[in-house]
């Protein structure tokens, strides 16, 4: 990906491409839009519109930008693929693993009490970090099927394919 | 014609007709929640989108747009995507976790 913000290729970048109009160097889009990933550019032009882009671009500073054009990219394609519920469906998915997953540990932490070893695991290992509600609400049955860009469709069990920058990245705000 | 504009129209200034696809689900009580919307998709990009959805679906629809817009809006680097991020995290090491309990489990109940 190019680094510099004026654009080195010969040919213009995928947003440019898509808009049919010159790239010009300087051009907001092209560090992140290769024109090698069209659809990328397709999908978040669909989503949230260029000129929505280019503004919550212009508010940000340029370290910033190419994780949320990732991240812009990535709730696109989650609401492409999903039109009703888009990334929604994959917090709502993740947050019952996480709930099902603190039922299972509470209980395999009761059996080690019960066969003598009382645990000082922390409780609060487990305890959401993060509490984004309130989420909108699901019709009951829940829609099975929440995928992630990139999973396989219909599954359900799996919470798919991890966020490319899934590593401890510090999250600015998102108190909800 | 709506006697009382939606917040939709109203933030848009405009009349709000009858059939005004916005009116449902954007009640003047909640300014807020459209100006949200507007800000991160606008008006035009939700339009389209609730069109091309069942009627019977679109309340959901807009719901988890106002989500995810509240959550650009509050990071704007990365949105209600870091909270997938957060999640995924807490699952690999509760995951982690769980697996070590279990084996301690195994191991005082062999012992």
């Amino acid at each position: 990906m190019a680094s510099s913000s004026s654009n080195t290729y010969n040919s213009p970048c995928a947003a440019c491409k898509f808009l049919r109009r010159k790239c010009m160097p300087g051009c907001i889009f092209a560090p992140y839009f290769p024109p090698e990933e069209p659809h990328k550019f397709a999908n978040v032009h669909k989503i949230f519109g260029a000129s929505n882009v280019t503004k919550l671009l212009n508010e940000l500073l340029p370290h910033q930008r190419e994780d949320a054009v990732n991240s812009l990219a990535y709730e696109a394609e989650a609401r492409v693929r999903d039109p009703v519920y888009g990334c929604v469906g994959a917090i709502s998915y993740l947050q019952r693993q996480v709930h099902r997953l603190q039922k299972d540990l509470d209980a395999a932490n009761a059996d080690l009490v019960h066969y003598g070893l009382s645990t000082s695991t922390p409780s609060n290992v487990v305890d959401l970090v993060f509490q984004p509600q309130p989420l909108p609400q699901q019709p009951q049955p829940l829609n099975p099927v929440y995928r992630l860009p990139g999973a396989s469709r219909g599954t359900g069990g799996s919470c798919g394919t991890f966020l490319p920058w899934n590593n401890g990245h510090n999250q600015q705000g998102g108190n909800m | 014609m709506n006697p009382k504009r939606c917040a939709a129209c109203k933030y848009l200034r405009r009349k709000c007709p009858k059939d005004c696809i916005f009116s449902p689900y954007f009640p003047p009580s909640d300014p807020h929640k459209f100006a949200c919307i507007h800000r991160i998709y606008g008006a035009g990009n939700v339009s389209k989108m609730l069109q091309q959805l069942p009627v019977q679906t679109r309340a959901e629809a807009v719901e988890s747009l106002s989500f995810e817009a509240k959550c650009r809006v509050d990071d704007p680097v990365y949105g209600c995507v870091g909270i997938i991020s957060l999640l995924q995290t807490q699952i690999q090491k509760t995951q982690t976790l769980l697996a070590k309990t279990q084996a301690d489990c195994c191991c005082s109940n062999q012992t």
